[in-house]
């Protein structure tokens, strides 16, 4: 389980961050873990609706990756990378509002959790469940990137799991030979639901796939905030430059279940208790920044409190956001006709049923 | 002997073919020591072993078509899709591949694909699909879709028995919620046989998987209401579709309202409303109508997937639209 930190940069060059920046990282890593956080509160009320899905451990390789990019890059998350959309301009109002159904949240009800985007403004882009699907849409985005000669890269993650797919396969494979101005990030976080990173693929780094692609590939510590900005922010500059696609894996691990339905029973006893204790990157990093950066514990408390404060100000609002419109859920199949007529027996009426249940679990399991 | 459910069952069905014939193995992601996302394989390693109850990485193209190479060599594979909308990531190699080995390579491919489908359950667009009418159209594939614990149990071990690739859904939101004894012994159901869920004489509803229970409550609310005998018919099987059933119900009432969940365009119902056309047309005495979902993609809101969904009073309404007609 020790991580790997060969291609860790020197702490010293802190990759060339200002002081500032260094409190900014902090500062996005705690807003992802509080919000979430917050997130199992509601969740717990049943005041989010369907699943929830934490990042809890891996903050670093969300938030350290997406600093290293500008508004005008495109951003692809996945389903832990909550902080990297944060970083790019995501609200926690929005979050909230997302989870929670309600009609003013960024899909207005349509899609769960953080599959949202927003490519109008802030550049990121809502994904699908299906895993791997982002590798090539990303490749088409950032081939619109080259051919109009934008200079603009495009960031896009998958999990230890997507990377036997199909779609991650043909993606990197396209995007590679189109030289296109693409990150793609590995997290590797050892488990894709109950299934290891071992029971996943039979190559030890996955970044060595990069290998077959003939792209570089590289590994770095997920866990150290720095290394994930370091190692992304070559990678963007390098597509920048127009030498096209690099493969990045950071390695990190993924404390809580795939979901929080999930009980992690096929986890060995102690290890998700070991790397809480040893390797939790917001601990990790506050060390670093009050040891070697001069940083009193006390700006970081007071970080802490207004990350609190926002997120408290954004639950009240977010409670306060009306349930969507029954029938909005007939607008926008296509561009024309803009909306689709109610079919035949439910002409004229504005809700199907008076009562909406809320099944205790979408059935994958008994609580 | 005690109530089984809808999940149980097909729990059962899996276990008792796989202790039946050895040829029979699982592969699915996460299907092993977690026992899959819904738990309906859950002890079946730890009887099985590992070589039985395959652990894939999530590569469902991968997986379905070493099932097909499986298949050839006389193994009688059982894929889990984890939520079968995932199983449009295998359409490829099932339609193109498995449908036709039989017809242009005269090779056998006996397994089943099967996965936790249907709404309800606030799943949003990727985890509440219902493609079966994407495979309808697909020969060389068999379709099943049980609405209850026995129909599920002996249709799972008809599925495995088959000699031809079926496609077996799984309705999740049954799965905890449906309930009953099981018929002891061997129970097996036999594919493209429909079942008559309840007996009437006014009007028909055609109908399968979770909204046969809405069928059934919405018949109740008819009968107490509007002194109303309403029929349902469950199908069970989509292909084939049991035609003599639908004839016959067709023949009895002269009245047909067909209900899935699946939305409306190109769904099961426009292919069973042809068949009445076809085959039953002078019996009817009103026109064959649809309560299905409204064509868009089924999304998260509770009050946003209920507008989609059809729910019992629309069927009670379009029923009663039916009966005055």
């Amino acid at each position: 389980m020790a991580v790997t930190t060969a291609l860790a940069p020197d702490p010293a060059a802190r990759a060339g961050l200002s002081r500032e920046q260094l409190l900014e990282l902090y500062y996005w890593m705690r807003l992802t873990r509080s919000l979430e956080e917050r997130l199992v509160n509601l969740y717990r009320q049943t005041k989010v609706v369907g699943g929830l899905f934490r990042s809890l451990g891996q903050e670093a390789c969300a938030v350290g990756s997406a600093y290293a990019l500008r508004r005008e890059d495109v951003l692809s998350p996945l389903i832990r990378n909550l902080g990297s959309m944060l970083v790019k301009g995501a609200s926690p109002l929005e979050v909230l509002r997302q989870y929670m159904a309600k009609g003013d949240s960024p899909t207005r009800g349509r899609e769960l959790n953080i599959h949202f985007g927003d490519m109008a403004d802030r550049n990121f882009i809502g994904q699908i469940s299906h895993l791997g699907d982002m590798v090539p849409v990303m490749a088409g985005v950032t081939l619109t990137f080259r051919l109009r000669q934008e200079p603009r890269v495009g960031l896009v993650y998958v999990g230890d799991g997507a990377t036997s797919t199909g779609a991650f396969h043909e993606g990197i494979n396209f995007a590679a030979v189109q030289r296109c101005p693409l990150v793609v990030i590995i997290e590797n976080n050892r488990y894709a639901y109950s299934t290891p990173t071992t029971r996943q693929c039979a190559a030890e780094r996955l970044a060595d796939k990069a290998a077959g692609y003939g792209i570089p590939g590289v590994r770095a510590d997920g866990n150290d905030v720095i290394a994930a900005y370091q190692v992304t922010r070559d990678a963007v500059a390098r597509a920048r430059r127009g030498e096209g696609v690099t493969l990045i894996e950071l390695m990190t691990y993924r404390r809580k279940g795939h979901a929080e339905h999930d009980n992690q029973s096929y986890v060995p006893a102690g290890e998700i208790e070991r790397w809480a204790e040893e390797n939790d990157p917001l601990d990790r990093y506050a060390r670093r920044l009050t040891a070697e950066e001069g940083v009193a514990p006390a700006e970081l408390e007071k970080i802490d409190a207004r990350v609190r404060t926002e997120i408290d100000q954004a639950t009240d609002l977010a409670e306060q956001s009306p349930a969507p419109e029954p029938r909005d859920c007939l607008a926008g199949v296509y561009a024309d006709p803009a909306e689709a007529p109610a079919l035949w027996y439910r002409e004229g009426i504005r809700s199907a049923v008076e009562r909406h249940e809320r099944p205790a679990s979408w059935g994958t399991h008994d609580g | 002997m005690a109530e089984v459910t809808y999940l149980e069952a097909i729990r059962q069905g899996l276990f008792e073919e796989m202790e039946r014939d050895p040829s029979v193995f699982c592969m699915g992601e996460d299907i092993g020591a977690y026992g899959g996302a819904f738990k309906v394989t859950e002890g079946l390693l730890d009887r099985f072993g590992a070589d039985r109850v395959i652990d894939t990485p999530i590569s469902e193209t991968g997986f379905v078509g070493a099932a097909a190479g499986a298949a050839h060599m006389g193994m009688r594979p059982v894929c889990e899709m984890q939520f079968i909308d995932f199983v449009s990531s295998a359409y490829s190699i099932l339609t193109n591949y498995v449908a036709t080995a039989r017809y242009r390579a005269f090779l056998p491919c006996p397994m089943v694909v099967r996965g936790p489908s249907g709404g309800y359950v606030r799943g949003g667009p990727f985890h509440s699909q219902n493609p079966e009418a994407a495979f309808l159209h697909t020969p060389g594939l068999k379709i099943v879709y049980p609405a209850t614990a026995s129909d599920a149990k002996g249709l799972i071990k008809s599925a495995i028995r088959d000699d031809d690739c079926v496609l077996f859904f799984e309705h999740k939101y049954l799965y905890r919620r449906i309930k009953e004894e099981l018929p002891q012994g061997d129970h097996v159901v036999p594919i493209g046989k429909a079942r008559l869920a309840s007996e009437g004489t006014d009007l028909s509803i055609i109908t399968y998987a979770a909204t046969v229970w809405k069928a059934l409550e919405a018949a109740e609310q008819l009968r107490k209401e509007d002194g109303l005998s309403i029929e349902v018919l469950d199908l069970r099987s989509l292909l084939p579709m049991d035609d003599e059933a639908i004839v016959a119900t067709v023949k009895k009432t002269n009245r047909v309202l067909i209900v899935h969940e699946d939305t409306v365009t190109g769904g099961i119902a426009g292919e069973i409303t042809a068949r009445i056309n076809e085959l039953a047309f002078e019996w009817l005495d009103a026109p064959v109508r649809r309560v299905a979902a409204h064509d868009v993609p089924l999304p998260y809101a509770p009050q946003l997937e209920d507008f989609v969904l059809p729910q019992t009073p629309d069927i009670v309404r379009a029923a009663r639209w039916l009966a005055a007609y």
